[in-house]
């Protein structure tokens, strides 16, 4: 296996799979959302709630189907770019992705169809439980993918067999695995913040254009809400996440942190340029004895720098240090914005401050960025190993030639540029339009988009 | 117990309900450039949209499932048919996304009408050509493939992929006749008729073809006793035949159907009497293949009733959007 094969085998591995998780990561929350909507509707008989899912239903469907496409061919790329690593890890990890498949995909897939297409034929209870049903599909999705992930990052419970198979010696360990309870929930609610900032940009685009559209009120308000509320969480998980990290991947933590030397006390460093080869941080910005706080929870506590690891084992640094500090960075900014919230609510003005509707729109898609961050900070950072201290990923590529790896990856970037690129923009296209085009039943009088003088504006309920 | 045997029979079942569902469903991207117009191709749609994913999921679940239970086979067959793989997994991509983008645009619908008939025709191809590949032997050594890029290239899998084309169309065809509103279903009947006899012909070469060059295979049919066990299989194979074309001609679109299904059937039980134990024909066994018996039995436990379970509401989301189509349905 020559290097070259290697490193096109891992960049398009990247490649789909970073690709593959914009997707859940807006479907995650976006069904949840969905299920929230038609409740209120079944609950308050309010119109604008049943006019906000039809109108958020669009932009699932679409962003659904390219979840669908784009898992499918990743289901294949372990075979194809890892076989000698699914050999190996097959007994252990292939059951989990068995009960992914028989628990979440074909419940998610059995009740799309009612929920897209199923309203007239089922009636409102059946509907509501179809939508209920897709949203727990997602998470039972995310609750076994992220068991496969976090056992290759902390592998518990298993034994290796005469050939070199991991094999299960512990399934309840295997599944419950030393972090996949923080990367469950870190994961969970970064869908749900995700899917919050893209609704909140949604909504504060259509307050621009019409302040005092109804329905474009009430999704900014519930979405903020959301980031208010969720942030401060998500930030105590990441934490959480951080020193669980420590313990069992404390080299990743070293980059992550850019700590080549270990240190008593050691300093929280901000910025830097990392340099590998140096072994050392340039221009480095710090605070004093703070990462020892943060880590150790002691100011002088002992924080091992990559120094305490074979060199054979570190991960490359400035990847990992980067990556985290734009999901962190990005995680603060969120909380900026919820607090900010809270004081226009206090004010009575969160729906007339264009200045923070941009804001807001700016922010639409910060959360793919720091999902894709946080991923690239995990998959990079226990690197170079597949399975964290036990299989290399050297060790791990399938006896693919270079040039059938280089003309897929080809096709890969060239089908996924066109397909994707369309459909992102059929999704801007979709969130363009104002959802009072449905508000045809709430107000009669009103044509679907005519053209009303401004003293009673279309948006207007009364 | 022989719990590796089980899962041998189970994936087999994934595999073949995939290949009757998704058959229909690709068989439909395949016919896509017989409707005339605009209309039609919306209906054609929006009688598989609801149920596609689902269809799709049972590829998925054969995939995950070797990956699960025969992880050797899976490292094996997954680099040997590297390229039609990859080719298939494009296809579906792109008729996957066409389902919702060809509704989202007016200018842009030719693009996605077209891709999804490539999309369809070449994931079907590529099927076809990885069964022949697979049919044709792959080479390993040790735990990995050692045969070169181009093996699964060859006459007889082109044929295969040819084959699999027209029984895919065959499938679409019935299930159009069953969906569409009567008057544009009337029209094929005859198009059913038309890749039903090519399917006819392309069985008849490859159970020919087979045998002449695969000496293994052609030992296990023409070895008495055993000929008597195996020519049941070509004698079911011509009732359905039979009884498939009767239907169509007396203009019985359920009965076609499920005629059309039972020769798939019949096709499979051929493929596996004559490949049985291999799962890597002919080099690896599904015992030899097979995961050890603490992780069979752990997804055995779950499979078991999930997959029942799995079947029926999959069941209850066909029978949701039952009966004919109306031009005016769907939610776009
Ligand atoms: C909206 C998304 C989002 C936001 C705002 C944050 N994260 Fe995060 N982070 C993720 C989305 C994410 C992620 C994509 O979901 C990751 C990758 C794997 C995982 O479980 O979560 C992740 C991984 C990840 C890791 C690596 C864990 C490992 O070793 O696998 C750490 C230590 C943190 N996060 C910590 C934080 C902290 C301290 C945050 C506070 C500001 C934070 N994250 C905000
Ligand atoms: C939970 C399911 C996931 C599994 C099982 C998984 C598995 C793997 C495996 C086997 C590799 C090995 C190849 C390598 O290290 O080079 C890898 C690398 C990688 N993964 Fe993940 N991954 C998962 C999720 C993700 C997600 C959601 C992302 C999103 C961006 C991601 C990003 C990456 C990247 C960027 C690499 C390349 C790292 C590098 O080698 O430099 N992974 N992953
Ligand atoms: C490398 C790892 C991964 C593989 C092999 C994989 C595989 C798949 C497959 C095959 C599908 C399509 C299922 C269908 O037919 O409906 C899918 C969809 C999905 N995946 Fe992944 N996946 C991976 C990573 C992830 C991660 C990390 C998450 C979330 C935490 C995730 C969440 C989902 C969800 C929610 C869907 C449903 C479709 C959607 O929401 O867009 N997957 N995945």
């Amino acid at each position: 296996m020559d290097t070259l094969a290697l490193d096109l085998a891992r960049f398009q591995f990247a490649f789909t799979v970073a690709f593959h998780i914009i997707f859940p990561s807006f479907t995650i929350g976006l069904a949840s959302y969905l299920a929230v909507l038609e409740g209120l509707w079944l609950k308050t008989n309010n119109e604008k709630y049943i006019q906000l899912y039809k109108y958020w239903l669009k932009i699932f469907a679409v962003s659904f189907g390219m979840g669908v496409v784009s898992g499918i061919v990743l289901s294949y790329q372990f075979g194809t770019n890892w076989s000698v690593f699914s050999d190996k890890t097959g007994p252990i990890l292939g059951p989990l992705m068995g009960y992914e498949i028989l628990t979440a995909f074909f419940l998610e897939a059995g009740f799309l169809g009612v929920m897209l297409f199923g309203m007239q034929r089922v009636g409102k209870k059946l509907h509501f439980a179809s939508t209920c049903v897709v949203a727990f599909g997602t998470f039972l999705s995310a609750f076994w993918i992220l068991s496969v992930n976090s056992w290759m990052q902390t592998p518990a419970g298993y034994a290796i067999n005469e050939v070199g198979q991991f094999i299960p010696d512990d399934w309840f360990a295997i599944i419950f695995n030393p972090s996949f309870p923080y990367r469950l929930v870190h994961m969970l609610l970064a869908s749900y913040l995700t899917t919050a900032l893209v609704v909140s940009a949604v909504g504060a685009y259509h307050l621009i254009k019409a302040p005092h559209n109804p329905l474009a009120k009430t999704m900014f308000s519930m979405a903020l809400w959301m980031i208010t509320i969720v942030t401060p969480i998500q930030i105590i998980a990441g934490d959480l996440h951080g020193l669980n990290t420590l313990q069992y991947q404390p080299a990743k933590v070293a980059a992550m942190e850019g700590h080549y030397q270990s240190h008593d006390g050691a300093p929280l460093i901000l910025f830097g340029i990392p340099d590998d080869q140096a072994k050392e941080m340039r221009y480095q910005v710090a605070i004093p004895k703070l990462g020892s706080l943060i880590l150790t929870h002691d100011l002088n506590g002992r924080v091992e720098g990559l120094d305490a690891f074979p060199e054979s084992d570190h991960p490359p640094v400035s990847i990992v240090f980067w990556s985290f500090r734009v999901m962190v960075g990005i995680g603060f900014a969120m909380l900026m914005i919820g607090l900010f919230s809270l004081w226009l609510r206090k004010k009575g003005r969160l729906y007339d401050m264009p200045l923070f509707h941009r804001v807001c729109i700016v922010f639409g898609p910060a959360g793919f960025v720091a999902v894709l961050s946080g991923w690239i900070t995990t998959e990079v950072g226990r690197q170079p190993f597949t399975v964290y201290g036990l299989l290399r990923t050297v060790d791990s590529a399938s006896p693919i030639d270079a040039l059938a790896i280089s003309f897929s990856l080809a096709a890969f970037v060239v089908v996924y540029l066109c397909v994707f690129g369309a459909g992102f923009f059929y999704l801007i296209r979709l969130m363009r339009k104002s959802p009072t085009r449905y508000e045809k039943s709430l107000d009669p009088r009103l044509a679907d988009g005519a053209q009303v003088p401004p003293a009673s504006h279309p948006n207007r309920l009364t | 117990m022989d719990y590796a045997l089980i899962w041998y029979g189970l994936i087999g079942l994934a595999v073949l309900i995939y290949v009757v569902l998704d058959g229909f469903d690709l068989g439909i991207g395949i016919l896509f450039p017989k409707a005339t117009e605009e209309s039609e191709r919306d209906l054609m749609m929006n009688s598989i949209a609801p149920v596609w994913d689902g269809n799709e999921t049972w590829l998925v679940l054969g995939g995950g499932g070797l990956f699960a239970v025969f992880p050797l086979a899976y490292s094996i067959v997954m680099p040997a048919l590297y390229a039609p793989l990859m080719i298939m997994l494009l296809g579906l991509v792109l008729r996957g996304v066409s389902f919702e983008y060809r509704f989202r645009t007016k200018r842009g619908k030719f693009i996605w009408d077209t891709s999804f008939f490539v999309g369809s025709l070449a994931a079907a191809a590529m099927q076809g050509i990885m069964l022949g590949a697979m049919l044709q032997g792959i080479e390993i050594e040790g735990r990995s493939y050692a045969g070169g890029w181009f093996d699964w290239l060859t006459p007889f899998t082109l044929f295969c992929g040819f084959a699999t084309i027209c029984a895919y169309a065959l499938l679409g065809a019935c299930w159009l006749v069953i969906k569409l509103p009567n008057e544009l279903a009337e029209r094929y009947y005859g198009v059913a008729k038309r890749w039903g006899l090519a399917l006819v012909f392309c069985i008849v070469i490859v159970s020919a073809w087979l045998p002449l060059s695969q000496q293994i295979v052609s030992q296990r049919w023409f070895n008495l006793p055993n000929s008597i066990l195996y020519f049941t299989v070509p004698v079911m194979a011509v009732i359905c035949i039979w009884q498939l074309f009767k239907s169509l001609n007396n203009h019985r679109a359920v009965r076609a159907y499920l005629f059309a299904i039972g020769l798939f059937l019949v096709s499979a039980i051929g493929f596996s009497v004559s490949t049985f134990p291999y799962i890597v024909p002919f080099a690896v066994t599904y015992s030899d293949a097979a995961a050890p018996d603490s992780s069979l039995k752990f997804l055995l436990a779950g499979t078991a009733f999930l997959l029942p379970m799995v079947i029926a509401y999959s069941a209850y989301a066909y029978w949701v959007f039952r009966g004919k189509l109306k031009h005016e349905e769907g939610y776009h």
